[in-house]
């Protein structure tokens, strides 16, 4: 008996390390990003970081200012949530308001697939149908533009906001349906002023899950979006992401320890930073308008 | 009391044109679909075949194939799974069998609900600093084994949670009153119960990494590799890796080399879905019984 006990005790410390992994790997991100930032901010000021606005670390003159590869990763997310976000959540009203247990049936594995396909397949859809319609449809699209990243991206990320937003639905109870229909609102009424609002903290939290990870998209954008930094809005042109840049100094072949291989861990340490703000905000929405029906 | 007919005749119209949108946006759903698997099909025609996945990577289209990105995704995925399923359950176990309530569960699980939510890229950064220079590993199957094994953790382990938070207290109950251990009662009741539950996730994460290509660019697997992995220390490349290197070639002719590239990866990922599904099916109808 004694000898089980002391066997239950070791595997119980055993089995707290591989707990604890997680909060290792935190840390270990947090620090293996931090060490190479530091040397980079060694030789370049914080400030031309965040004010200059050229992003030039491959060629001469070199300029390290982020604001470019932030302004990209920005169009492609507000491009992406435009069209994730509207479709996500009338797919998700659909499937929870009006289908059958047939339509159902279709619709769910549709989402599903969608979910389960890797992005570097969105990233060579995007590049190979989207990007040549959109240049049929309006001709000085260039061939790599943050449009054609955008809508894949945005097509990724649609059942993501359709699942949670579902989930989030279907659990706000029937009898609130019911009283609404009893005093006479159409079934429009009902969704709008009952069901959304009800559900509306699961709803933002997965409107903002979906808006991290366009943020953090990458394949797709390596692909469609282009390698050429720049402040701008038009969703024509070649754009560059944070993720973008770090995807394009890894293929090629940066000497280590150069200030070119330390500014990815810079761009990433920026990167890391945005999701984790949005990651906290979603944790907070949730926290603080989540309403618990029994 | 007189009802206003001609409010309640637009406030109707009203609920009709929102269904029609509704319906139409969860249409266009199923047509990108659609469109997505036609694009990669037909592009894929007379492109997918043996001779296609039993080449290795060549600087002609016509000689293309996805031999060593298969042999590089199996050792890297194999690899993946025998490091990462050990650790996914034996965290589960402990989160949910031994912890109590209290500041150290609670904060091991808003950690991993939070690095569910890193971008994948960023895990490829911590390989490339931890495994592929700090521990010298270089640019190896097991770095990539080691930074998928990081990536899929969590998700790992928030599904084994959940198979064994499914399994009755009462069964363990059963189990203590006959005189076992917390470990017997864990290994011989609570496990052996959990067991397709905890699968099912397992092969769902490791799905999900199968498909990932950015943070093996971070660790450095090659795109173009002319011989077969022999073990864990050589250089690799895998199937989503050759995809991105084919369609980023200027030559309209390797589209059609990574349209088949991407068919063998969808044909892999149905494969792995489908033994998931099974097993979740065999499941539910045992737990039914």
């Amino acid at each position: 008996m004694n000898y089980n006990k002391l066997v239950d005790n070791v595997i119980k410390r055993i089995l707290l390390l591989f707990a604890a992994i997680s909060v290792i790997t935190t840390i270990a991100i947090v620090f293996s990003l931090l060490g190479e930032t530091v040397s980079f901010f060694k030789e370049v000021s914080i400030v031309e970081f965040f004010t200059d606005t050229r992003w030039t670390p491959l060629l001469e003159p070199k300029h390290f200012g982020i604001l470019p590869l932030i302004c990209g990763t920005l169009l492609i997310t507000a491009g992406a949530s435009l069209i994730s976000i509207p479709i996500g959540l009338a797919s998700a009203v659909f499937l929870s308001e009006y289908a059958g247990n047939r339509t159902r049936k279709i619709l769910k594995p549709v989402l599903e697939i969608l979910a389960g396909i890797p992005t570097i397949v969105y990233g060579y859809f995007a590049l190979v149908t989207i990007t040549p319609i959109l240049q049929r449809l309006i001709p000085q699209t260039n061939i790599f533009n943050a449009a054609s990243a955008s809508i894949a991206v945005g097509i990724m990320t649609i059942p993501m906001v359709a699942s949670l937003s579902e989930d989030a639905m279907k659990a706000v109870p029937n009898a609130l349906r019911h009283g609404a229909f009893a005093i006479g609102s159409t079934k429009f009424e009902v969704v709008t002023k009952i069901v959304i609002p009800s559900a509306l903290s699961s709803i933002l939290a997965s409107f903002i899950l979906a808006i991290s990870r366009a943020i953090g998209e990458t394949m797709i954008v390596a692909l469609a979006a282009g390698s050429t930094p720049k402040l701008t809005l038009n969703p024509l042109e070649s754009i560059q992401t944070i993720t973008g840049y770090i995807v394009q100094v890894s293929m090629g072949d940066t000497p280590r320890g150069s200030i070119e291989s330390r500014t990815i861990f810079a761009a990433g340490m920026v990167l890391f930073m945005m999701t984790l703000l949005m990651n906290i905000i979603s944790m907070l929405i949730v926290k603080k308008f989540r309403r618990v029906y029994d | 009391m007189s009802i206003n007919t001609t409010n309640m005749k637009s406030r109707k119209l009203k609920s009709q044109i929102f269904y029609a949108i509704i319906l139409i946006c969860t249409l266009t759903t199923i047509a990108v679909l659609a469109a997505l698997l036609i694009s990669v099909f037909s592009k894929s025609i007379g492109w997918l075949n043996w001779n296609f996945l039993s080449s290795l990577p060549s600087r002609f289209p016509a000689k293309s194939g996805i031999k060593a990105g298969i042999l590089g995704t199996l050792w890297v995925i194999g690899l993946t799974a025998i490091i990462s399923f050990p650790l996914g359950i034996g965290a589960a176990i402990y989160l949910e069998e031994y912890s109590k309530k209290g500041w150290l569960k609670e904060l091991i699980q808003i950690n991993i609900s939070n690095l569910a939510g890193v971008p994948s890229i960023i895990y490829g950064m911590l390989g490339l600093a931890v495994f592929v220079r700090q521990w010298g590993f270089g640019r190896s199957i097991l770095s990539g084994a080691l930074t998928m094994t990081i990536l899929i953790l969590p998700v790992l382990i928030v599904a084994a949670q959940e198979a064994i938070r499914s399994v009755p207290s009462s069964m363990r109950h059963g189990s203590y009153a006959l005189g076992a251990t917390q470990w017997q009662t864990i290994t011989g009741v609570v496990l052996p119960y959990a067991s397709s539950g905890i699968l099912t996730g397992t092969i769902l994460a490791i799905a999900r990494a199968i498909g990932e290509t950015a943070p093996m660019i971070m660790v450095g697997a090659a795109a173009f590799i002319s011989f077969v992995p022999g073990g864990i220390m050589d250089s690799f490349t895998t199937i989503p890796l050759q995809i991105y290197s084919w369609t980023g070639k200027p030559q309209a002719e390797f589209q059609n080399v990574a349209a088949a590239g991407i068919v063998v990866l969808l044909a892999v990922l149905l494969l792995i879905n489908s033994i998931a599904i099974i097993l979740r099916n065999k499941y539910q109808d045992r737990v039914k019984s």
